[in-house]
């Protein structure tokens, strides 16, 4: 019987997730038809904010880490895009030294490249965070985001405390990508094939290895699991996702701000996650749709927005700890 | 660097540190005692710099302002604790992370509503103003030694208070071992909340008198927040005294590598560039500094837990 | 004595380990022959806890060093051990209390036919997997509650399950950590027929406190006091011991 009701969560979880994604899929020509679509560029943020937290997810509500540095991730995959793009329209090269490596305007290069270089971060900051635990984690983390903050606003060529504004944007196959329509596509392209992939991982043996740490770290090392090894795999990944999301954000905003790389972003990040409900994957992307739009809502109504935002985090903090997907589907916060 | 110049920055680094000391000697102690993460600490430290403008302002004593600073950090702090935190020792960290998130955008908004979005330029009050002549031809600004002199006493205090006197006892054996505490039947909620209230009060002393020398402005308590937990995570969470020396060292740090790049970039950039890029580089030293303290010693100079 | 043939499985040798002033275990040796059942008894505060801590690796000892299979593992971090086959139980059953009791069993088997580094294919439906899950559940007696999450257990059947994980885990040595602390009348003799159900299949280190259970599984017994052994040999030497009598087994009988 315990497997039938199971099975029925699963299937009115997929149902609604499904509903949502013909919604978003059918966005695009019924903005157009109501002569809405200046809205696209502000739903394509959504998206990739929803990879960013959706990937967060996957250290904070399956790991049960607390990032609080994941805004550097976010930043670094941002000017990696945004320095690409730069150097190919001045047509220098991004590093002359050690490697040669010149600047280039196509998404297939500039993707996974923003996806190495922040996992390649994350696993560096991992590497030394995740030798901690609990607020040692989060203050660690917090302070390795702190310091890619100061490093990127050290290099005066990416334009310091005032950004980086692009002149360029990405081509996709050498084709150029005209509108706004292609890029919303690019990003729930993206964010459907993120959360299949994670949603399968999570269900393979390395989620359930993954899970069980967190429940319980004793028991899965007196099992012989190298959970350190587990988890900064998770953290590198995530990082790594939460990367291309700024790349996706850099192309769609032509601009990449410091603000990306910022403590309080990682914190807008985690607010996502919670907002929305941990450890479910669709729901940080629910949050992330939430937050930003109450953001949008919220800042067109009053100056002293921060003012309504405050309260409304404290009362989910206190009241509903599952999160918006996790009301909706009426699951408790899975293992 | 010549002398004089060396003095001159090892004091401002002390200056620094004994500022970065008060807020974290708040913030290891939470910790130590309750083990709640409190991103609110820096709003203390902001109502503090505040309230203590306000009041030098309206009343024309510092002395005043200072003593409103410290009240209003410990009566904020009191009233966090008894009013959010006492709900949260129980929870997750990052329940606690997030509602004191949360805080702090209510009180970054209030005090904008307050004070307006433009900083405040304190005044050392007259008496303060002048520089002292340390070595012949080395003057430096008074207030900044009256800021050292107030964070050695205030580590000076915490140490008697602390080490010597039975409320200390219990914050310490609170640290270590929590459940020996309950055990000797020691009201817990009164020991939490006095623990609060004096890291409220050091907080609220650091914003008091960082407003002559720093911008009291909106965002002032993050800022230096992020360099507390650096501080106490260098220190060894929980321990106070790890908190003091970690603290004078990142101060340090700091202000020599802020002095130091600057000429040494000038060599290698443009002016204009050299000192952007000096002024994150010396940024980014103390963050080093830590990631070489925890690769070398994950839990800190001075762990106070086992 | 007797001795089953074979070189010892398992090897303490000269084990310490100091809390700041307090010495809480001082140059214990002990060893574990193959299919052997061997307890360790004293009395509260001998050293028990700190003894499986150090064997396990959860302890870093001050001296001595641990020999698994004649391997030396004594710098070896606790899921090094329990990969050359130390497999444990804690006094308080430690499971993940979120996944279900068929997923507590399945964490332990995975890792016998691959590292957890897989992907792809949903654990629950790896078939090579499930027969031995299943296998596990049915032989401690909690097929019936395979779906049900472990939180929802009794103290008594989570002492079970733990058991039945460490079991699917297949391991060459068995610490076993106080299994019957907490447990009532009736689970304690179910749980000693079920671990003499296990004897001579696996080697087992027993930490106990009841002394029936004690003197029905154990092949040898070692007696630790203030950190030290005091005596070490078969059951009815040690039950005759004046020394065990007066430090410890005298009180126990008496009350």
């Amino acid at each position: 019987m315990a497997e039938a009701q199971a099975t029925a969560r699963v299937g009115l979880d997929g149902v609604v997730a499904l509903c949502g994604l013909c919604l978003l899929a059918a966005a695009p020509p019924v903005l157009e038809h109501l002569q809405a679509d200046y809205l696209l560029p502000t739903l394509t943020r959504m998206l990739a904010y929803g990879l960013a937290a959706a990937a967060l997810d996957l250290v904070l509500g399956y790991g049960g880490l607390v990032s609080f540095g994941h805004g550097a991730f976010l930043g670094t995959g941002a000017y990696v895009a945004g320095a690409l793009l730069q150097h190919a329209s001045r047509g220098t090269p991004v590093l002359a030294w050690p490697i040669m490596v010149p600047g280039s305007t196509e998404a297939l290069v500039i993707l996974p490249a923003a996806a190495a270089v922040a996992g390649i971060l994350a696993f560096l900051i991992g590497a030394i965070s995740l030798r901690t635990r609990g607020v040692h984690f989060i203050m660690i983390t917090l302070a390795f985001a702190q310091l890619v903050y100061f490093l990127v606003l050290a290099v005066p060529e990416y334009g310091g405390t005032d950004g980086l504004m692009l002149s360029a944007r990405w081509r996709l196959a050498g084709l150029p990508v005209r509108g706004d329509a292609p890029r919303y596509w690019i990003a729930l392209v993206l964010l459907v094939l993120f959360l299949l992939a994670a949603r399968r991982a999570m269900e393979a043996r390395y989620g359930l290895a993954l899970r069980g740490a967190r429940q319980n770290e004793r028991r899965l090392l007196a099992l012989g699991y190298p959970v350190y090894a587990i988890r900064l795999l998770a953290f590198t990944a995530s990082g790594a996702c939460t990367g291309l999301a700024g790349a996706l954000l850099a192309d769609v905003a032509m601009f990449v701000s410091p603000d990306l790389l910022s403590w309080q972003r990682s914190g807008e990040l985690i607010i996502m996650v919670v907002l929305g409900g941990q450890g479910t994957l669709i729901g940080p992307v629910v949050g992330a749709f939430t937050l930003l739009a109450l953001e949008e809502e919220l800042s067109a109504l009053t100056e002293h927005w921060m003012l309504v935002l405050g309260p409304i985090l404290l009362l989910c903090v206190l009241l509903f700890r599952r999160g918006i997907w996790g009301q909706v589907i009426g699951a408790a916060y899975p293992g | 660097m010549d002398p004089s110049l060396l003095l001159e920055q090892t004091l401002n680094g002390l200056t620094l540190g004994v500022m970065l000391f008060l807020l974290a000697a708040g913030l290891t102690l939470i910790f130590g005692v309750m083990d709640v993460i409190n991103l609110a600490h820096g709003s203390l430290y902001m109502a503090g710099a505040f309230a203590s403008a306000a009041v030098t302002a309206r009343t024309g004593s510092f002395a005043a302002g200072v003593l409103a600073g410290i009240a209003v950090g410990a009566a904020f702090a009191l009233v966090l604790e008894l009013a959010l935190i006492r709900r949260l020792y129980a929870r997750a960290h990052l329940d606690q992370v997030l509602a004191t998130f949360a805080v702090i955008l209510i009180a970054n908004e209030t005090v904008k509503i307050l004070f307006g979005p433009q900083p405040i330029f304190a005044a050392p009050p007259p008496a303060l103003a002048g520089s002292v002549e340390l070595l012949p031809g080395v003057p430096y600004p008074a207030y900044r030694l009256v800021i050292i002199a107030v964070g050695l006493l205030a580590a000076l205090f915490l140490w008697w208070l602390i080490g010597r006197t039975r409320l200390g006892m219990l914050i310490r054996a609170g640290t270590t071992h929590r459940c020996m505490v309950q055990a000797l039947g020691v009201n817990i909620e009164v020991l939490f909340a006095f623990v609060f209230a004096i890291g409220g009060a050091l907080a609220g002393l650091a914003g008091a008198m960082a407003g002559p020398i720093l911008a009291v402005q909106v965002g002032m308590g993050e800022q230096i927040l992020i360099l507390a937990f650096v501080v106490v995570v260098i220190g060894g969470l929980g321990s106070v005294r790890g908190a003091f020396l970690a603290a004078l060292l990142v101060g340090l740090t700091d202000t020599m590598s802020r002095a130091l790049l600057p000429s040494l970039m000038r060599d290698l950039l443009p002016p204009a560039a050299a000192d952007q890029v000096a002024a994150n580089l010396g940024s980014v030293a103390v963050y080093l500094l830590m990631a070489v303290v925890l690769a070398v010693r994950p839990r800190g100079l001075f762990p106070a837990h086992g | 004595m007797l001795r089953t043939p074979g070189e010892p499985v398992l090897e303490a040798r000269g084990l310490t380990r100091r809390f700041g002033s307090l010495v809480a275990v001082s140059e214990v040796s002990l060893d574990l022959l193959p299919g052997e059942c061997h307890a360790v008894i004293g009395p509260n505060g001998a050293g028990k806890s700190t003894l499986i801590g150090l064997i396990a690796g959860e302890l870093v000892p001050d001296a001595g060093t641990v020999l698994l299979g004649g391997e030396d593992v004594g710098r070896l971090d606790p899921a090094a051990r329990a990969r050359r086959g130390l497999g444990r139980t804690f006094q308080i059953a430690e499971l993940c209390l979120e996944f279900s009791v068929r997923r507590n069993v399945l964490l332990a088997v995975q890792p016998r036919f691959a590292g957890p580094f897989h992907f792809l294919r949903r654990a629950e439906r790896l078939s090579q997997l499930a027969a031995h899950v299943d296998a596990a559940l049915v032989s401690a007696g909690l097929i019936d509650r395979a779906d049900l999450p472990a939180a929802t257990l009794s103290h008594g059947e989570r002492r079970q399950l733990e058991l039945a994980v460490v079991l699917a885990s297949r391991p060459r040595v068995l610490l076993l950590d106080e299994p019957a602390a907490g447990l009532g009348p009736s689970e304690t003799e179910a749980l000693a027929n079920r671990l003499a159900a296990l004897k001579g299949r696996f080697a087992m280190l027993l930490v106990e406190h009841d002394m029936d259970t004690v003197f029905r599984l154990a092949d040898r017994i070692t007696v630790l006091a203030e950190g030290r052994v005091i005596a070490s040999g078969l059951p009815e030497d040690i039950r005759a011991d004046r020394t065990v009598r007066e430090a410890y087994l005298g009180e126990m009988v008496d009350a």
